[in-house]
Protein backbone atom coordinates (compact mmCIF):
# COMPACT_ATOMS: atom_id res chain seq x y z
CA UNK A 1 0.00 0.00 0.00
CA UNK A 2 1.03 3.54 -0.73
CA UNK A 3 2.20 5.10 2.54
CA UNK A 4 0.39 8.44 3.05
CA UNK A 5 2.92 9.47 5.70
CA UNK A 6 6.04 9.12 3.57
CA UNK A 7 8.33 12.13 3.20
CA UNK A 8 10.24 10.54 0.34
CA UNK A 9 11.13 13.13 -2.31
CA UNK A 10 10.52 16.05 0.04
CA UNK A 11 13.16 18.59 1.04
CA UNK A 12 12.61 19.88 4.56
CA UNK A 13 14.26 22.67 6.54
CA UNK A 14 14.40 22.16 10.32
CA UNK A 15 15.44 25.06 12.57
CA UNK A 16 16.69 24.45 16.09
CA UNK A 17 18.02 21.16 14.77
CA UNK A 18 21.08 20.99 17.03
CA UNK A 19 19.22 19.63 20.05
CA UNK A 20 15.96 18.61 21.67
CA UNK A 21 12.74 18.50 19.70
CA UNK A 22 14.39 19.96 16.56
CA UNK A 23 16.96 17.20 16.48
CA UNK A 24 14.24 14.58 17.06
CA UNK A 25 12.22 15.99 14.16
CA UNK A 26 15.22 16.03 11.83
CA UNK A 27 16.05 12.40 12.64
CA UNK A 28 12.44 11.28 12.17
CA UNK A 29 12.04 13.17 8.87
CA UNK A 30 15.17 11.53 7.47
CA UNK A 31 13.85 8.17 8.66
CA UNK A 32 10.70 8.78 6.60
CA UNK A 33 12.74 9.48 3.48
CA UNK A 34 13.04 13.28 3.48
CA UNK A 35 16.14 15.16 2.47
CA UNK A 36 16.75 17.33 5.52
CA UNK A 37 18.51 20.68 5.83
CA UNK A 38 19.45 21.45 9.43
CA UNK A 39 20.04 24.85 10.88
CA UNK A 40 20.98 26.18 14.32
CA UNK A 41 23.83 28.26 15.71
CA UNK A 42 26.23 25.55 16.89
CA UNK A 43 28.15 23.80 14.10
CA UNK A 44 29.47 20.99 16.28
CA UNK A 45 26.02 20.01 17.49
CA UNK A 46 24.61 20.32 13.97
CA UNK A 47 27.25 17.84 12.80
CA UNK A 48 26.19 15.53 15.60
CA UNK A 49 22.57 15.70 14.41
CA UNK A 50 23.70 15.17 10.82
CA UNK A 51 25.57 12.02 11.84
CA UNK A 52 22.31 10.59 13.23
CA UNK A 53 20.33 11.02 9.99
CA UNK A 54 19.45 7.99 7.89
CA UNK A 55 20.09 8.19 4.15
CA UNK A 56 22.12 10.55 1.97
CA UNK A 57 21.85 14.12 0.77
CA UNK A 58 21.27 15.82 4.12
CA UNK A 59 23.13 19.01 4.97
CA UNK A 60 23.41 21.76 7.55
CA UNK A 61 23.84 25.52 7.45
CA UNK A 62 24.87 27.18 10.72
CA UNK A 63 23.03 30.46 11.38
CA UNK A 64 21.82 32.63 14.22
CA UNK A 65 18.23 33.24 13.18
CA UNK A 66 17.92 36.34 15.36
CA UNK A 67 20.50 38.00 13.09
CA UNK A 68 19.12 39.45 9.86
CA UNK A 69 22.34 39.02 7.84
CA UNK A 70 22.65 35.37 8.90
CA UNK A 71 19.00 34.70 8.07
CA UNK A 72 19.62 36.11 4.62
CA UNK A 73 22.75 34.00 4.06
CA UNK A 74 20.82 30.90 5.13
CA UNK A 75 17.87 31.55 2.83
CA UNK A 76 20.12 32.34 -0.15
CA UNK A 77 21.67 28.88 0.14
CA UNK A 78 18.39 26.98 0.37
CA UNK A 79 16.86 24.98 -2.47
CA UNK A 80 13.08 24.98 -3.04
CA UNK A 81 11.42 23.47 0.02
CA UNK A 82 8.49 21.09 0.49
CA UNK A 83 8.46 21.59 4.24
CA UNK A 84 9.70 23.85 6.99
CA UNK A 85 9.72 23.10 10.70
CA UNK A 86 10.40 26.19 12.78
CA UNK A 87 11.55 24.70 16.02
CA UNK A 88 14.25 27.06 17.32
CA UNK A 89 13.37 28.61 20.65
CA UNK A 90 14.44 29.29 24.19
CA UNK A 91 12.85 29.05 27.61
CA UNK A 92 13.00 31.59 30.40
CA UNK A 93 11.25 31.94 33.72
CA UNK A 94 10.90 35.31 35.35
CA UNK A 95 8.17 36.71 37.61
CA UNK A 96 6.12 39.49 35.97
CA UNK A 97 7.13 42.08 38.54
CA UNK A 98 10.82 41.57 37.72
CA UNK A 99 10.40 41.65 34.00
CA UNK A 100 12.83 43.88 32.11
CA UNK A 101 13.42 44.74 28.48
CA UNK A 102 16.33 42.28 28.35
CA UNK A 103 14.03 39.43 29.46
CA UNK A 104 11.61 40.27 26.68
CA UNK A 105 14.38 40.48 24.11
CA UNK A 106 15.97 37.22 25.23
CA UNK A 107 12.71 35.33 24.64
CA UNK A 108 10.68 37.24 22.06
CA UNK A 109 13.54 37.62 19.58
CA UNK A 110 14.30 33.89 19.11
CA UNK A 111 10.79 32.54 19.83
CA UNK A 112 8.59 35.02 18.01
CA UNK A 113 10.46 37.56 15.91
CA UNK A 114 13.03 35.25 14.30
CA UNK A 115 10.49 32.67 13.03
CA UNK A 116 8.30 35.43 11.56
CA UNK A 117 11.23 37.17 9.88
CA UNK A 118 12.67 33.89 8.57
CA UNK A 119 9.26 33.00 7.19
CA UNK A 120 9.02 36.39 5.51
CA UNK A 121 12.35 35.79 3.76
CA UNK A 122 11.40 32.26 2.71
CA UNK A 123 8.31 33.71 1.05
CA UNK A 124 9.79 36.83 -0.51
CA UNK A 125 12.69 34.76 -1.90
CA UNK A 126 10.13 32.25 -3.17
CA UNK A 127 11.69 29.22 -1.49
CA UNK A 128 8.43 27.38 -0.76
CA UNK A 129 6.93 25.06 -3.34
CA UNK A 130 3.20 25.05 -3.92
CA UNK A 131 1.60 22.59 -1.48
CA UNK A 132 4.47 22.98 0.95
CA UNK A 133 3.81 22.47 4.65
CA UNK A 134 5.00 24.84 7.36
CA UNK A 135 5.06 23.70 10.99
CA UNK A 136 5.74 25.90 13.99
CA UNK A 137 6.65 24.32 17.29
CA UNK A 138 4.71 26.46 19.75
CA UNK A 139 3.88 25.28 23.27
CA UNK A 140 0.95 24.25 25.42
CA UNK A 141 2.20 27.11 27.59
CA UNK A 142 0.52 29.44 25.07
CA UNK A 143 -2.85 28.54 26.59
CA UNK A 144 -1.81 27.06 29.95
CA UNK A 145 -0.88 29.78 32.47
CA UNK A 146 1.91 28.99 34.91
CA UNK A 147 3.36 31.53 37.35
CA UNK A 148 6.79 32.61 36.21
CA UNK A 149 6.27 31.59 32.60
CA UNK A 150 4.56 34.75 31.30
CA UNK A 151 7.08 35.83 28.69
CA UNK A 152 7.60 32.35 27.30
CA UNK A 153 3.82 31.78 27.17
CA UNK A 154 3.30 35.13 25.45
CA UNK A 155 6.06 34.43 22.92
CA UNK A 156 4.40 31.15 21.89
CA UNK A 157 0.84 32.54 21.94
CA UNK A 158 2.02 35.26 19.56
CA UNK A 159 3.52 32.63 17.29
CA UNK A 160 0.26 30.66 17.18
CA UNK A 161 -1.75 33.80 16.33
CA UNK A 162 0.77 34.71 13.64
CA UNK A 163 0.70 31.21 12.14
CA UNK A 164 -3.09 31.33 11.74
CA UNK A 165 -2.87 34.57 9.75
CA UNK A 166 -0.07 33.08 7.68
CA UNK A 167 -2.27 30.06 6.96
CA UNK A 168 -4.92 32.43 5.57
CA UNK A 169 -2.39 34.19 3.36
CA UNK A 170 -0.87 31.03 1.89
CA UNK A 171 -3.97 28.87 1.46
CA UNK A 172 -4.55 30.04 -2.12
CA UNK A 173 -1.22 28.41 -3.02
CA UNK A 174 -2.17 25.23 -1.14
CA UNK A 175 0.64 25.92 1.32
CA UNK A 176 -0.40 24.71 4.75
CA UNK A 177 0.59 26.18 8.09
CA UNK A 178 0.04 24.46 11.41
CA UNK A 179 1.37 24.63 14.96
CA UNK A 180 2.26 21.90 17.39
CA UNK A 181 1.87 22.85 21.05
CA UNK A 182 3.56 20.29 23.27
CA UNK A 183 3.30 20.15 27.02
CA UNK A 184 6.50 19.26 28.87
CA UNK A 185 9.00 17.32 26.76
CA UNK A 186 12.28 15.98 28.16
CA UNK A 187 14.86 18.32 26.65
CA UNK A 188 17.58 20.57 28.02
CA UNK A 189 15.20 23.51 27.66
CA UNK A 190 13.03 22.42 30.57
CA UNK A 191 16.02 21.44 32.72
CA UNK A 192 17.47 24.95 32.62
CA UNK A 193 14.94 26.59 34.89
CA UNK A 194 13.46 23.78 36.99
CA UNK A 195 15.06 21.29 39.36
CA UNK A 196 14.86 17.57 38.63
CA UNK A 197 12.70 17.19 41.72
CA UNK A 198 10.20 19.80 40.45
CA UNK A 199 10.15 18.14 37.05
CA UNK A 200 9.61 14.64 38.44
CA UNK A 201 6.76 15.90 40.61
CA UNK A 202 5.11 17.59 37.61
CA UNK A 203 5.66 14.49 35.47
CA UNK A 204 3.82 12.31 37.98
CA UNK A 205 0.65 14.39 37.42
CA UNK A 206 0.52 13.60 33.69
CA UNK A 207 -2.34 11.15 32.96
CA UNK A 208 -0.17 9.12 30.59
CA UNK A 209 2.47 8.91 33.32
CA UNK A 210 5.34 10.75 31.69
CA UNK A 211 6.52 13.90 29.95
CA UNK A 212 6.92 13.76 26.20
CA UNK A 213 9.92 12.52 24.27
CA UNK A 214 11.25 14.35 21.21
CA UNK A 215 9.97 11.44 19.09
CA UNK A 216 6.40 12.04 20.29
CA UNK A 217 6.54 15.51 18.74
CA UNK A 218 8.51 14.34 15.72
CA UNK A 219 5.86 11.82 14.70
CA UNK A 220 3.17 14.51 14.73
CA UNK A 221 5.47 16.69 12.62
CA UNK A 222 5.76 13.87 10.10
CA UNK A 223 1.98 13.79 9.77
CA UNK A 224 1.83 17.56 9.25
CA UNK A 225 4.66 17.51 6.69
CA UNK A 226 3.25 14.55 4.75
CA UNK A 227 0.47 14.49 2.19
CA UNK A 228 -1.68 12.73 4.80
CA UNK A 229 -2.53 16.14 6.27
CA UNK A 230 -3.23 17.94 2.99
CA UNK A 231 -6.66 19.16 4.21
CA UNK A 232 -5.27 20.64 7.37
CA UNK A 233 -4.20 24.25 7.83
CA UNK A 234 -4.41 26.98 10.46
CA UNK A 235 -4.54 24.47 13.30
CA UNK A 236 -2.73 24.41 16.60
CA UNK A 237 -2.45 20.83 17.81
CA UNK A 238 -1.89 20.25 21.51
CA UNK A 239 0.12 17.13 22.34
CA UNK A 240 0.26 16.82 26.08
CA UNK A 241 0.28 13.29 27.51
CA UNK A 242 -3.22 14.10 28.73
CA UNK A 243 -2.04 16.97 30.91
CA UNK A 244 -4.70 19.36 29.59
CA UNK A 245 -7.62 17.01 30.22
CA UNK A 246 -9.99 19.19 32.27
CA UNK B 1 12.74 56.39 -9.91
CA UNK B 2 12.64 54.22 -13.02
CA UNK B 3 9.54 52.64 -14.55
CA UNK B 4 11.36 49.41 -15.45
CA UNK B 5 12.55 48.91 -11.90
CA UNK B 6 9.05 49.72 -10.63
CA UNK B 7 7.55 47.06 -12.92
CA UNK B 8 10.00 44.46 -11.54
CA UNK B 9 9.25 45.43 -7.95
CA UNK B 10 5.55 45.20 -8.75
CA UNK B 11 5.99 41.79 -10.40
CA UNK B 12 7.91 40.46 -7.39
CA UNK B 13 4.74 40.66 -5.32
CA UNK B 14 3.36 37.78 -7.40
CA UNK B 15 4.33 34.15 -6.81
CA UNK B 16 3.10 32.35 -9.90
CA UNK B 17 2.77 34.96 -12.66
CA UNK B 18 5.96 35.07 -14.77
CA UNK B 19 8.02 38.27 -14.80
CA UNK B 20 7.70 38.51 -18.62
CA UNK B 21 3.97 39.06 -18.26
CA UNK B 22 4.49 42.45 -16.63
CA UNK B 23 4.86 45.65 -18.66
CA UNK B 24 3.96 49.25 -17.85
CA UNK B 25 0.70 48.71 -19.74
CA UNK B 26 -0.31 45.60 -17.77
CA UNK B 27 -3.84 45.90 -16.38
CA UNK B 28 -2.93 44.16 -13.17
CA UNK B 29 -6.43 43.48 -11.93
CA UNK B 30 -6.97 41.24 -14.97
CA UNK B 31 -4.16 38.90 -13.83
CA UNK B 32 -5.48 35.64 -12.43
CA UNK B 33 -3.21 35.86 -9.40
CA UNK B 34 -4.34 39.38 -8.39
CA UNK B 35 -6.11 39.47 -5.04
CA UNK B 36 -6.66 41.89 -2.18
CA UNK B 37 -3.60 40.35 -0.52
CA UNK B 38 -1.48 41.16 -3.60
CA UNK B 39 -2.84 44.70 -3.38
CA UNK B 40 -1.72 44.89 0.23
CA UNK B 41 1.72 43.60 -0.79
CA UNK B 42 1.96 46.27 -3.51
CA UNK B 43 1.05 49.04 -1.06
CA UNK B 44 3.71 47.77 1.35
CA UNK B 45 6.28 47.51 -1.43
CA UNK B 46 5.62 51.15 -2.42
CA UNK B 47 5.90 52.27 1.22
CA UNK B 48 9.15 50.40 1.82
CA UNK B 49 10.98 50.87 -1.49
CA UNK B 50 9.71 54.36 -2.43
CA UNK B 51 8.74 55.74 0.98
CA UNK B 52 5.36 56.76 -0.36
CA UNK B 53 2.12 55.87 1.33
CA UNK B 54 -0.73 55.11 -1.03
CA UNK B 55 -4.26 54.50 0.17
CA UNK B 56 -6.49 51.61 -0.90
CA UNK B 57 -8.66 54.19 -2.69
CA UNK B 58 -5.68 55.49 -4.65
CA UNK B 59 -4.66 51.97 -5.62
CA UNK B 60 -8.22 51.31 -6.70
CA UNK B 61 -8.19 54.42 -8.88
CA UNK B 62 -5.46 53.12 -11.23
CA UNK B 63 -5.74 50.40 -13.84
CA UNK B 64 -2.19 49.86 -15.11
CA UNK B 65 1.24 49.55 -13.53
CA UNK B 66 2.29 52.73 -15.33
CA UNK B 67 -0.63 54.65 -13.83
CA UNK B 68 0.39 53.42 -10.40
CA UNK B 69 3.98 54.42 -11.11
CA UNK B 70 2.83 57.93 -12.05
CA UNK B 71 0.74 58.11 -8.89
CA UNK B 72 3.72 57.13 -6.74
CA UNK B 73 6.13 59.43 -8.61
CA UNK B 74 3.67 62.29 -8.14
CA UNK B 75 3.64 61.74 -4.39
CA UNK B 76 7.39 61.53 -3.92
Amino acid sequence: MNNPFTLSGKTILVTGASAGIGRGIAVACAGMGAQVILTARNTERLQETLSQLEGDGHSYIAADLTNEAERRVLVEQLPMLDGVVQCAGVGNRVPCKMLMQEDLDRVMKPNTEAPMLLQSLLLSEKKLKKQASVVFIASAAATMPVAGNAVYSASKAALVAYAKCLAQELASRQIRVNCISPAMVWTNLIKEDLSMEQLKRAESTYPLGRFGKSEDIAYLSIYLLSNASEWMTGNDIEITGGSLIG
Amino acid sequence: MEIQEFVVNFANQFDDTELEVFTPETRFRDLEEWSSLTGLAVMNMVAKKYEVKITPAELKSVETIEALYNLVAGKK
